[in-house]
């Protein structure tokens, strides 16, 4: 009889699913990596405003006047052209000295440095916003679609057929373009035309029947389940049955979800930033100043290229990191983007 | 018949003095070729009595022509008035208020007709029955102008514009003198047209004109072709003359960067829009033989609204004009070789210009450095310290980096301020109109003819500003009784004594300068970058390069 039981003692214990989903993501060298990546670049913004203190220098004022030391000689941050006709004038380029213009000047001699890790700090802060909303909003919808149906489903599902019938950056950019001179005064909240909120609300939106779509098909097929029928058919409460027994099946979707959104919304707020529909000036984001550097890009291309690298850097790691939680969690998973 | 006589012998005389032998066998040497030019958009409608925009203004020279026109000379010499379609410019009649043009013969539209009284008379009614956008500003003071503008569609500018088909005449009555009179008919939009021409905006549909070219093609999306007239003949080398190029292919859709180096590799001959900044210095050294840069009588300026908080306070307004480092505006538009501050509101080189500059470290003359100090301080006294400002600018490359400068100093001075760019299409109507409540904005204003009045007038004259409207141009919504009185003082005196007029627009220049409705910026040059085969460039001061008057072969 000991014997049996200390068997039974040495047979390993099962790992809840969410042990499980771990194991398999700490295995994936690639997301655990990605992973990293996105964490050091997360860090690394977190610091902009100590980097800002350190190197004493406001990366929202301009400072076209400023004069630095640079290998113990008096530099102008921004140069008048000698030569020829003397036109132009140009910033700073890469001085590759922490703390004294790392990477230039933009074109009113704000360290680019320190815009760069502000800006980061503002797409971020925006990516991971709009993140929220939209898997806050898409779940209700896609909750209350697939488990109520009837009217409820139609009325719902049109709703998301009607955002879904136009292309994604046309739907940013008209809301931008309407919203970014007056802001949004919805009643019972106000936001104002240069808040951060502006190009979350929107981005926000625009992809709430990419997630929600999905979570309705799966709510649909459990809403059909054993367990749910069964609750259901004990009066268990709706409420109670959506919160206790179907969010907790598709919550494992919606954390795959996560980095996916967040990387979108990178790219969506790069692209209203850049069109100057987005984060409004002097605020930085990586896709301002994308646009700042585009004016310089033939003299001084550290300032769009560094933004540039560091958008592409953190898409690349959220979006591998997506793909590592999905065959983490739901290895049977067939989800994507655009697709129900 | 002796006046028509002698008037004709003086034309003659004049077109044959211009026209040396030396300067005939040189003009037939160039003579054909296509020029190409590139802009990045097109400018809108063709119809020369609607289009108000200096980039059809341009080549409007070398297809219309008003009774009056500004001569086709290199310099200030275009600032000066030459009879066009009119044979001579007329004397003032009746105190000044009546001007009767004999109108030249033998002129025909490009159409081959011919052009007639009922031309003249029919083109002045258009302007109104368009509802040009000057027909409320230049042609209100023509008797029955105001009836006009009310009922456009039933205009007939009775009293007004008559003909007389016998005498070969066309009289003007003002309701009252107008020295400005002949400048306002040598612009666009006082264009002589086929009587039956269609009463409403031509659009992309070319008109019938009387220069050496016509608008063979148009497409707004592509471009705008100009060939030869068939049925010019030169009347005036001063107001019209022939042009080298057989045809002018005009394209659009390129970006800045793109025609920069369609010009560099001889794709195109010249570019309309200015060069971005990060390839001036590329273009000052390496083709710097193709680069032509002349001063504009042109400001870049930031209107404040002296109806609303806090520019409705005369420190505050004082305190921005303080505080602004001119200099670092100069650099921001592409360095000192391309514009120059300014303290006032008439440009260098205008009429009536005095150097005056009360505003900055040490007030005289010249702009010396910004007195943030003084700036703050009158922040303080104002009691508007802390107050939210929007400064709304054009999402444009230098007119953004201006409005993120404009920020950080009102942030520094103790406002809380922000910046806002919109799009350059409606930025302009958008900060004129006052349900949009703009507190502070940057603007440019290029002269339409050399006259003081029309900054200083257009600019902060009462009677340039409408409440809600999108065509306020008196963007500051400024409004100065004495201004005013001066200003009225100014116009009276003009007809019968210019320079005494002209010292009375000082004064109002300086007046309106110290009530600061708007911080000057700087006055801009223009820069003109053309392919290495163009050749007889000509810098116009009222219409810029002369295009037809160039030749590329």
């Amino acid at each position: 009889m000991s014997a049996i039981l200390d068997t039974l003692d040495a047979t390993p214990k099962s790992r809840g699913p969410w042990a499980t989903a771990l194991r398999r993501l700490l295995r994936d060298h690639a997301a655990v990596a990605a992973l990293i990546v996105f964490v050091v670049i997360v860090v690394v913004c977190l610091l902009a405003p100590a980097y800002a203190y350190w190197a004493g220098t406001d990366p929202f004022k301009s400072t076209l006047d400023a004069v630095i030391k640079l290998n113990g000689q008096d530099v102008p941050v921004m140069e008048q052209s000698t030569e020829g006709l003397g036109l132009g004038y140009t910033p700073i380029g890469p001085t590759w000295q922490l703390g004294n213009y790392f990477l230039g000047a933009d074109n009113q001699g704000r360290d680019v440095m320190a815009r760069l890790l502000y800006g980061g700090l503002n797409s971020l802060f925006i990516a991971g916003m709009a993140a929220v909303m939209t898997l806050f909003f898409a779940t209700l919808i896609g909750l209350a679609a697939g488990f109520f149906g009837g009217i409820i489903d139609m009325l719902l599902s049109r709703f998301l057929d009607i955002l879904w019938a136009f292309p994604v950056y046309l739907l940013a950019i008209s809301l931008s373009i309407v919203l970014i001179a007056q802001g949004l005064n919805l009643g019972f909240v106000t936001i104002e035309s240069g808040s951060l909120w502006l190009p979350i609300f929107i981005i926000g939106i625009v992809y709430i029947p990419y997630v929600a779509r999905p979570v309705r098909g799966q709510v649909l097929a459990l809403r059909e389940s054993e367990f749910v029928l069964a609750a259901i058919g004990l009066g268990v409460p709706s409420h109670r049955i959506l919160l206790r027994d179907i969010l907790p099946n598709v919550s494992t979707t919606l954390i795959v979800f996560v980095p996916i959104i967040m990387a979108l919304n990178m790219i969506t707020e790069g692209a209203l930033s850049f069109l100057s529909i987005g984060v409004q000036p002097p605020d930085a984001s990586w896709g301002t100043i994308i646009q700042d550097g585009q004016t310089l890009l033939y003299t001084r291309p550290m300032v769009a290229l560094a933004p540039g690298i560091a958008i592409v850097i953190t898409v690349l790691a959220l979006n591998v990191l997506g793909d590592g939680l999905r065959d983490a969690l739901d290895p049977r998973s067939k989800i994507r983007i655009g697709r129900s | 018949m002796k006046k028509l006589m002698l008037a004709g012998a003086a034309a003659l005389t004049i077109a044959l003095s211009a026209l040396t032998p030396a300067q005939a066998e040189y003009k037939a040497e160039h003579r054909g070729g296509t020029m190409r030019l590139v802009a990045r958009s097109a400018a809108g409608t063709l119809d020369p009595q609607i289009n108000y925009t200096l980039q059809y203004w341009q080549i409007y020279q070398s297809v219309y022509s008003g009774l009056t026109a500004f001569k086709k000379g290199a310099g200030e010499a275009g600032f000066e008035v030459v009879p066009n379609l009119a044979e001579e410019l007329p004397a003032a009649s009746n105190d000044g208020k009546t001007y009767t043009f004999k109108i030249r013969k033998g002129v025909k539209f490009s159409d081959g007709r011919d052009v007639t009284i009922k031309d003249v008379v029919a083109s002045f009614q258009r302007i109104f029955k368009v509802s040009s956008p000057t027909s409320g500003g230049f042609y209100s003071v023509i008797v029955g102008a105001d009836a006009c503008i009310a009922t456009p569609a039933t205009c007939t500018l009775e009293g007004g514009v008559t003909g007389d088909e016998a005498a070969g005449t066309v009289t003007i009555n003002l309701t009252r003198a107008d020295p400005e009179f002949m400048f306002k008919l040598a612009v666009p939009h006082a264009s002589i047209l086929p009587a039956d021409t269609p009463t409403t905006d031509a659009g992309s549909v070319p008109l019938a004109g009387t220069g050496p070219y016509f608008f063979s093609a148009y497409d707004p999306n592509k471009g705008l072709t100009m060939s030869r007239n068939p049925h010019f003949k030169v009347w005036s080398e001063d107001a019209m003359p022939d042009g080298y190029p057989d045809v002018v292919q005009y394209d659009f859709g390129l970006t800045d960067e793109a025609e920069v180096n369609a010009v560099m590799n001889g794709e195109a001959d010249w570019m309309f829009d200015q060069p971005p900044t990060d390839r001036l210095g590329e273009i000052g050294t390496k083709y710097k033989d193709q680069v032509y840069i002349n001063t504009l009588t042109a400001w870049w300026y930031a209107p404040m609204n002296t109806r609303l908080a806090p520019f409705d306070n005369l420190k505050a307004r004082q305190a921005v004009n303080y505080a602004i480092d001119r200099k670092a505006l100069v650099n921001l538009f592409g360095g000192p070789v391309l514009a120059a501050p300014v303290c006032q509101v008439l440009p260098p080189g205008f009429p009536a210009h005095v150097p005056y500059c009360p505003y900055t470290k040490d007030p005289g003359e010249k702009w010396s450095a910004p007195d943030i100090e003084k700036a703050k301080q009158l922040v303080e006294e104002s009691g508007t310290k802390g107050q939210k400002v929007t400064v709304i600018v054009e999402d444009t490359a230098v007119s953004k980096s201006i409005g993120v400068y404009l920020q950080s100093v009102l942030k520094e001075i103790g406002y809380d301020a922000e910046v806002k760019p919109i799009s350059p299409n409606i930025q302009f109507t958008y900060i004129q109109n006052t349900n949009n409540k703009v507190q502070i904005s940057v603007s440019q204003w290029y002269q339409d003819y050399p006259a003081a009045s029309n900054f200083l007038n257009v600019l902060f004259g009462c009677s340039s500003f409408t409440e809600g409207s999108d065509s306020s141009i008196n963007i500051a919504g400024f409004c100065d009784k004495d201004v005013e009185t001066k200003m009225k003082d100014a116009f009276a005196l003009a007809a019968t004594d210019p320079v005494a007029a002209n010292k009375i627009w000082t004064e109002v220049d300086r007046m309106v300068t110290d009530t600061a409705p708007a911080a000057p910026l700087f006055t801009p040059k223009h820069i003109d970058f053309v392919s290495k085969r163009l050749g007889n460039f000509q810098f116009n001061a009222q219409f810029y390069w002369m295009v037809t008057q160039s030749w590329v072969q």
